[in-house]
């Protein structure tokens, strides 16, 4: 057992946990924060995705200590009333459905997003399939993620 | 009308899921909640000689471990088809007792031998590791000809050669006749993939025992709850349906593999009891893949045969359909009604007969998955047409135009009546779509840059809104295929719509509300869905097969013809008007013609109030209907895939997609075209990416993501999503229904595309690189000799 004491969407949290907790199960089962999903165990998927100083890190892959004095943000973070641009350019363009892998889409979306605009790269529909590697959806078939992240890029430039 | 029916609405459920505030089974946590974890067979097939949980149970936080023998010394009962088919000869189905934990035998690496409840997940696992089973381990099967083979191994002792039913549709001796006098016949030898259905949401269960009334509540991933409570508590004896509620909150996905009834929903709810305990289970995705129901799995032998004119004069197919080790809730079904009725295509084939034999082997149960029988029987047809096409010398446009059915209805040989379609204005807005007729200058193109272009198509038909209950009953099935809803409109006017049918993606709390909206010209805030409940809503029969629409919906509208039946009374009397005058516009009940109305909330009050209700009507405003559909709907279509291989490695790109489809009525274009293009994407992973790999002896080689390839965004293109609708006769909003189409319709083209590109057809799916790249090299005999 140790005791981490980290920043997770903006509020200061300490808390005790095993050596062997994952963010991700920290983030869920000790914090509540279930906007957070599970889908593999093999960091294959992505569902997983939270910001940790502003940085996209799959939280299965982190353990909680690890993240000991970090910034955390999660997908509750992002936005719950006033929404994020890129939250918003997911339900304009249709770019879910089930919701499963939505957090961790939008999560990444976000780093691609502040990524490429960092070094004044052009964030364009190759470039997003391919940033998209880690992040697995079974039900959108990817079209309408790819015109949500190009919108909610858009969206932060202007907003 | 912005908001009704046509309208592109965004989705009313989408707030909670990007601010990540979804409710998916794994996020409820009950109070005194245990953790259950399975003892699962290493062995494709062994017999247990015994089970020793001693160190397990003595483990610190291990509350019990239990097993088979107990549960059905309990009385549960074994899991059931609920699809009886019979054999040629009459006798029925060998259907091979399955336990939710298994007693005396495994028969498949993953089976469920016990399992461990303890305080948390972590213990619950590392104690499961410490049970120690005595196997003693038997000779494994895992491919459907080997399985019928004399020598193989025997897995259930009431299904003699692991044969479970042989079974047959059409006229063999007519079809023969026909293939006997044919001028050209086409052979072709397929393999339909097995697959994984992969909802990223993993399977889970939260059963919570409440002794003092003797209840229990079931939150679980399941895409039809009651149907659910129907079979835990009929078939399995867990709990009499009035003391059992059946909760299916957000649920991440389906596609079909949430549809059955698992062995762990079973001990969940039966370890709830016997321990006192709430107990939950969640699927890792190691466990996904070694027990959630597989699809497809069909190796078929086909023949078509064509008079001198080139019109299809018969077509003979036999079938092996690998069930896997035991009989999943659906999967004689799947193989036999839900694929063979639609081997006719859209095609005029005066002759045609199937059989199947559907066998038994050690793999995991294989049951419906996205398209369910209809995409191996459109695989089938659209890559033996477009052979047939390739040996005849003709353009595969023209070979299917000439053999289109025109006229309609139309009875094909294997029991379907197409009720309406127009196939010739999908197929040509499919071509004009993807410039097909300039084909050929861009394939010169490609050769010069050392690329092989193909091009290739399917005319895709399959058969939706499962399903007139009469008829499926004399079918063998084991349930009616009905919907129902109920519709209540509250004092103040707005509405509840209570619905069986079940949204895990479909956006149903958006697109049923569209239909309210529609009729009354309401606001669709002011409409509620509610589904997913069975102490909430009234008996109903789920999501699956395409039916929400065609079925879901009709339930509605039906609901809402009551309402509003009683609406234009009430209205009539209050307003001294006859009912025939009433008109219901924009959220106003009127007298037509005249300045006289009243509010939509003021009818709701008055029907609550009663003081004022013509003489003998009940107060109230709340309708129901179970709607039992009379027909099939058959959604079909016309998808063109363009293809560029790199023969030095075989890697295919996929230059452009086009799907036009007819789905009849279209409630929200947006949310359809998003079924398509996640249709698309499955389909597609069928036909380059996805498969399901067991070795010899039964060990799953693709148990994970990174062993079983799963279509990402960098694997696939845009899509061009296009419709041309003819209205469906048989239901009365006209919808035919439009979740599987895309997995239905795509792997053909796309293998179509493949093979035309390489110049030969000895491709089976997954078309990987390696695979391309094998098929190319039977090109240049040269090259393998060396």
């Amino acid at each position: 057992m140790a005791t981490v004491k980290m920043t997770v969407n903006g509020k200061s949290i300490s808390r005790d946990v095993s050596d062997n907790t994952l963010l991700v199960s920290f983030l869920r089962e000790t914090l509540s924060l279930t906007g957070t999903h599970v889908g593999c165990d093999t960091s294959q998927c992505g569902a997983c995705v939270v910001h940790v100083n502003k940085k996209a890190v799959k939280s299965c892959t982190m353990l909680a200590v690890a993240a000991d004095g970090f910034n955390v943000e999660t997908i509750e973070g992002v936005g719950q009333e006033d929404l994020h641009p890129m939250q918003l350019a997911f339900k304009e363009n249709h770019g879910l459905q089930c919701g499963f892998c939505t957090p961790g889409m939008i999560m990444t979306a976000i780093d691609m997003v502040a990524r490429y605009n960092s070094i004044g790269k052009e964030l364009n529909e190759v470039a997003i399939r391919k940033e998209l590697e880690g992040n697995i959806c079974r039900c959108t078939g990817y079209h309408n993620i790819i015109k949500s992240i190009q919108d909610g890029a858009f969206k932060m430039s202007n907003a | 009308m912005s908001e009704g029916i046509g309208a592109r609405v965004l989705r009313k459920e989408d707030k909670r899921f990007i601010t990540g505030r979804g409710r998916y089974t794994d996020d409820i946590k009950a109070d005194n909640q245990a953790y259950a974890a399975f003892v699962r067979s290493p062995h494709a097939h062994a017999i247990i000689r015994g089970i020793d949980a001693k160190v397990a149970e003595k483990t610190s936080g291990v509350i019990g471990v239990m097993n088979g023998s107990q549960l059905t010394g309990d009385g549960i009962g074994n899991i059931i088809c609920g699809w009886a088919i019979s054999s040629k000869d009459g006798s029925p189905m060998n259907m091979g007792a399955w336990s939710a934990l298994a007693t005396e035998k495994v028969r498949y690496v993953g089976d469920a031998v016990a399992v461990v409840i303890a305080e948390s997940q972590e213990i619950a696992r590392n104690a499961a590791e410490l049970v120690e089973v005595d196997y003693e381990v038997l000779p494994a099967v895992v491919n459907s000809v080997e399985s019928l083979q004399n020598n193989a191994c025997q897995i259930h002792e009431n299904a003699p050669g692991n044969l479970i039913f042989d079974w047959e549709i059409g006229n063999l001796s007519e079809t023969d006749e026909a293939l006997k006098n044919a001028a050209h016949i086409t052979k072709l030898e397929l393999t339909n993939n097995r697959l994984s259905p992969n909802a990223m949401e993993p399977r889970s269960a939260l059963a919570m025992y409440n002794s003092i009334e003797d209840h229990y509540t079931l939150y679980t991933t399941s895409q039809n709850p009651h149907v659910a409570r129907l079979v835990l508590s009929a078939f399995y004896q867990v709990a009499p349906e009035h003391k059992l509620r059946v909760i299916a909150p957000d649920v991440g996905g389906g596609f079909g593999s949430k549809i059955f009834i698992y062995p762990e929903e079973i001990t969940c709810l039966w370890a709830s009891m016997k321990t006192g305990r709430s107990v939950k289970w969640t699927s890792d995705r190691t466990e996904a893949f070694l027990t959630d129901a597989h699809g497809r799995d069909h190796i078929s032998m086909a023949q078509i045969g064509f008079d001198s004119d080139n019109n299809i004069v018969g077509l003979k197919v036999n079938t092996k359909a690998n069930l896997g080790a035991y009989m999943s809730l659906f999967s004689s079904a799947v193989p036999t009604y839900l694929y063979a009725t639609l081997l006719s295509g859209q095609y005029n084939i005066s002759n045609i007969y199937c059989d199947v034999q559907a066998v038994y082997t050690n793999t995991a149960p294989v049951d419906a998955y996205r398209g369910a029988g209809r995409p191996e029987a459109c695989y089938l047809v659209e890559r033996i047409m477009e052979t047939a096409a390739r040996e005849l010398g003709v353009s595969p446009v023209e070979l299917r135009r000439q053999n289109f059915i025109t006229e309609f209805p139309h009875e094909t040989p294997v029991i379907m009546t197409y009720d309406v379609g127009d196939y010739a204005a999908n197929l040509e807005q499919a071509m004009e779509a993807s410039n097909y007729n300039s084909f050929n200058k861009r394939r010169v193109e490609a050769q010069k840059r050392g690329k092989l272009r193909g091009l290739g198509m399917s005319c895709y038909i399959e058969a939706c809104g499962i399903a007139p209950s009469a008829a499926v009953g004399s079918l063998g099935a084991g349930v009616g295929l009905w919907e129902s809803a109920e519709v209540r409109v509250n004092p103040v006017g707005t509405i509840e719509v209570l619905t069986g049918s079940h949204s895990h993606g479909q956006g149903h709390e958006t697109t049923f509300a569209q239909v309210v909206a529609d009729r009354f010209g309401l606001p669709i805030d002011n409409i509620q869905i509610v589904h997913g409940d069975t102490d909430k809503v009234q008996m109903g029969m789920g999501t699956y097969g395409s039916r929400s629409g065609a079925v879901g919906m009709s339930a509605i509208a039906k609901a809402l013809d009551k309402v509003e039946a009683k609406v234009k009374k009430i209205a009539a009397h209050v307003l001294e008007a006859e009912e025939s005058e009433i008109i219901i516009e924009s959220g106003e009940v009127k007298v037509s013609g005249t300045n006289k109305g009243m509010g939509w909330h003021e009818v709701g009050l008055a029907a609550y109030t009663g003081h004022n209700l013509p003489e003998g009507m009940e107060p109230g405003l709340k309708e129901g209907c179970f709607y039992d559909p009379v027909n099939f709907t058959f959604p079909s279509g016309c998808y063109i895939c363009e293809v560029e291989v790199d023969p030095e490695t075989g890697v295919t790109d996929i230059i452009q997609f086009v799907a036009s489809d007819d789905f009849g009525t279209i409630i929200n274009p947006m949310i359809v075209e998003g079924q398509v293009h996640g249709g698309l994407a499955q389909g597609i992973g069928q036909a380059m990416y996805e498969n399901v790999v067991y070795d010899t002896e039964g060990q799953l080689l693709s148990a994970s993501y990174m062993d079983y390839t799963m279509p990402r965004a960098d694997d696939l293109p845009m899509y061009q999503v296009m419709h041309k609708s003819t209205v469906c006769p048989s239901n009365p909003l006209g919808i035919k229904g439009c979740g599987e189409a895309g997995a239905i319709g795509s792997p053909p083209a796309v293998i179509n595309a493949i093979t035309d590109a390489i110049g030969n057809n000895s491709l089976e799916m997954p078309a990987s690189p390696a695979n391309v790249w094998a098929a190319l090299q039977l090109n240049s005999p040269k090259l393998a000799a060396e």
